[in-house]
């Protein structure tokens, strides 16, 4: 059992948890992840890793309430445990070598974006944030990414924190005005990470997207994550979760990633019900 | 009393057994199991032992069951089989011990599974359980894999006094016994879990969660953790795919994601959170025991069911018993059949797979007939899910993250057969993750001879 030693609301939808697991934390990577299980009768959900303390033995994990598991797992309180959790998996961030980079990160995939770019920073690379949110309500994160980075734009939808607009007029903005960057890593929703990369091709600017399709195992048995990368398929979990983003097929992600949509509406509002009465 | 014949085994009704995830075949009862010993004729060079990977006293232990002596029977068994009562109901008999059954010259040979099963099912029911060491030797091995070879590597290392601990990555041990094979053909909490608490019992101690080449190396287990020696007993996870167009469309499922869902998250039943793509229609592609127990599982989750074979059914690899019990309960068979393509409709779910007919040419270099395309004999079946069960093979975390552990091409480890000795010192090897894909008894004989290495080892060293 993993006992949640730490629970924070970020927004109204989006949680963070610190978990006790010392032997993930001793090896955990920023761009790695995590798979967690609340209860015996639960489903496998992969989630990344947000943070870690190798000392306390923590992994931070940040979660929106989507579906059934984040429904349970909102209704855990600290002091409470987690059935099963299980990792680091996937690959981590390659951050060697790159004297310049932009993070472009949207909605709760920030939470993702803000370990590689602490990772960055620390190690002395010059990194632009750019995080999106739909509105001023849901920004997360804001004051750890501008502790963090060389220099940090915030964007939302409607133009109620930060800039107006979307994160990639935000990019294309900074490499217009004449930034060169040695990469762009972007992490967010699947629509967003396309057109970032759609954005970054037009300039020839190299771009890794990490990915976060359906999982079961984690651990590369089953094949659930698989993603058409450069033409011939990848397991997201142990080839990923990053990848070239100019050579990722996001249409067939995006249809992937709904294939499930009816089963988790339902178990959803089962479990909102459950939690009701 | 028929000799030539075998006692017949009851089993559940066709019709409503393709409707329910209980049991298939329901084992035979204690007189039942002493007419059948009964037919042994108890030869005085038995080849059915040698047809044994493990090679039980099979004359030995029948012979207890036809007197009565059910305890003296398991122990029979016990000084050979970890796992009888899973060996019992999963071993492909017709090609091992009761193939060479003398019997089965002119009759049928002696139901010996049957009779395993019977005596492992009578002792978990009259709670015979094996004996523990009294003491143990301090020293420490790592067993890496819960499944066949790892639990008898272990308990046959606890049973010598050695502090096992097996490392698990899946949240339940049993490794294939558990996500693979499903209820109906081997029951989880009746059958899997009691022979999984038999090694506990042993002093066995089991940690989930764990995977090694990413929570802990080898390396680490050896030179930090007091692990003196390791055995890896990782097996062949990694599912194969066709490579043809469409194969990433929304309702096309490996074998291994199909029958985890079902197996270990218990996507059949509706208490538990993991959802499964039933389908009303579904192919799957493959002839082996795992395409039988995925087009079994889709059956009784209410689909029409096609199993997609490139060669004939003289050549389907899997159990005779399970293709009959497949056809019984009404599983179609489309042989010299192999998908081209998978058909998609605007959303990108499956909405067709295309295939052509095969015919058998000569055969090929493991000696059965290659399947040759028959030209322009295109058509297209008319399917909304696909399951790919084309075999799997070794994950490569381990290789990867080992110094000095050496790998052939098929990414299988290379080990010595009789000991399970590696290119590298302490670390021992077998079953899939040497063999690629087998059998769960041939995974059993190397978790066993594993155990033998790694005790001649320690032993030397004192």
């Amino acid at each position: 059992m993993y006992r949640i030693t730490r629970k924070k609301a970020l927004n109204p939808t989006v949680t963070l948890m610190e978990i006790e697991a010392p032997m993930l934390a001793k090896k955990a990577e920023p761009g790695q992840f995590i798979i967690l299980r609340t209860d015996e009768n639960g489903e496998r959900i992969p989630l990344t890793i947000a943070d870690f303390d190798r000392i306390k033995g923590t992994i931070t994990i940040i979660y929106q309430v989507v579906g059934a598991t984040t429904e349970k797992l909102n209704h855990m309180e600290e002091g409470d445990s987690l059935q099963d959790f299980v990792g680091p998996l996937g690959r981590a961030t390659n951050t060697e070598g790159k004297k310049k980079v932009a993070v472009v990160g949207g909605g709760v995939g920030c939470a993702i974006a803000y370990p590689v770019v602490k990772k960055f920073f620390e190690q002395g690379t010059e990194v632009h944030a750019i995080i999106g949110f739909r509105n001023k309500e849901l920004v997360i994160l804001e004051e750890e990414f501008r502790a963090n980075s060389s220099k940090l734009i915030l964007m939302s939808d409607d133009g109620s924190c930060g800039e107006k607009g979307l994160v990639t007029d935000a990019l294309k903005k900074l490499i217009e005005s004449g930034e060169e960057y040695d990469e762009v890593i972007t992490i967010g929703p699947l629509i967003m990470m396309k057109f970032v990369c759609k954005l970054t091709k037009e300039y020839g600017i190299k771009t890794v997207a990490s990915m976060n399709p359906i999982m079961v195992d984690g651990t590369g048995m089953c094949g659930g994550c698989r993603l058409t990368v450069g033409g011939t398929t990848k397991f997201a979990c142990v080839d990923g979760p990053e990848f070239d983003g100019h050579e990722i097929d996001f249409d067939e992600a995006m249809a992937r990633s709904v294939m499930y949509k009816p089963f988790e509406r339902k178990a959803h509002e089962e479990v909102c019900n459950l939690y009701k009465m | 009393m028929d000799v030539l014949k075998k006692v017949p085994v009851r089993e559940q009704d066709p019709k409503v057994r393709a409707t329910n995830f209980e049991e298939v075949c329901l084992g035979y009862n204690e007189e039942e199991a002493k007419e059948e010993a009964s037919r042994c004729i108890q030869c005085k060079n038995p080849k059915c032992v040698a047809g044994c990977p493990v090679s039980i006293n099979i004359p030995g232990f029948i012979k207890e069951v036809e007197n009565g002596n059910h305890e003296e029977a398991a122990k029979i068994i016990a000084q050979s089989s970890a796992l009888p009562a899973v060996c019992g109901r999963v071993c492909p008999q017709e090609s091992q011990c009761e193939g060479k059954c003398i019997r089965g010259i002119k009759g049928e040979p002696i139901s010996i599974g049957k009779l395993e099963r019977f005596v492992a099912d009578w002792s978990r029911e009259h709670g015979f359980v094996p004996e523990a060491p009294e003491k143990t030797n301090g020293k420490k091995v790592a067993v890496i894999g819960s499944g066949p070879s790892g639990l008898t590597c272990a308990g046959d290392l606890a049973k010598l006094g050695y502090e096992v601990t097996i490392f698990e990555a899946l949240h339940e041990p049993g490794g294939v016994l558990t996500y693979g094979i499903p209820e109906f053909r081997l029951p989880k909490e009746g059958v899997v879990q009691p022979e999984i608490d038999n090694v506990r019992k042993l002093g066995v101690k089991i940690e989930t969660n764990v995977i090694v080449g990413k929570s802990v190396t080898i390396d680490e287990l050896l030179d930090e953790e007091g692990f003196q020696a390791v055995f890896i007993g990782s097996g062949a996870g990694l599912p194969m795919f066709m490579g043809i167009p469409g194969e990433n469309a929304n309702g096309v499922f490996s074998a291994n994601e199909y029958l985890t869902r079902s197996n270990l998250m218990k996507a059949f039943r509706s208490d538990y959170d993991t959802p499964i793509v039933a389908g009303k229609k579904v192919a799957v592609v493959g002839g082996g025991n795992v395409a039988m127990d995925a087009a079994r599982t889709a059956l009784r989750l209410g689909a029409e069911v096609h199993v997609v074979y490139r060669r004939s059914e003289a050549e389907l690899p899997a159990r005779v018993e399970e293709v009959h019990h497949a056809k019984e309960e009404g599983i179609i068979f489309n042989l010299l059949t192999n998908p081209v393509e998978i058909l998609t409709d605007e959303k990108g779910w499956v909405n067709g797979m295309k295939c052509v007919r095969m015919e058998l040419g000569e055969p090929d270099a493991s000696g059965r007939r290659r399947p040759v395309e028959v030209e322009g004999s295109e058509f297209v079946i008319d399917v909304d899910t696909v399951i790919m069960s084309l075999g799997t093979s070794p994950n490569p975390l381990i290789s990867n993250t080992t110094k000095g552990l050496d790998i052939n091409k098929r990414k299988c480890i290379i080990a010595e057969e009789s000991t399970g000795k590696t290119s590298k010192e302490g670390v021992y090897a077998g079953g899939d993750a040497v063999t690629g894909a087998a059998t769960v008894i041939l995974a059993m004989e190397a978790g066993r001879a594993g155990a033998r290495g790694i005790h001649e080892y320690l032993s030397a060293n004192e």
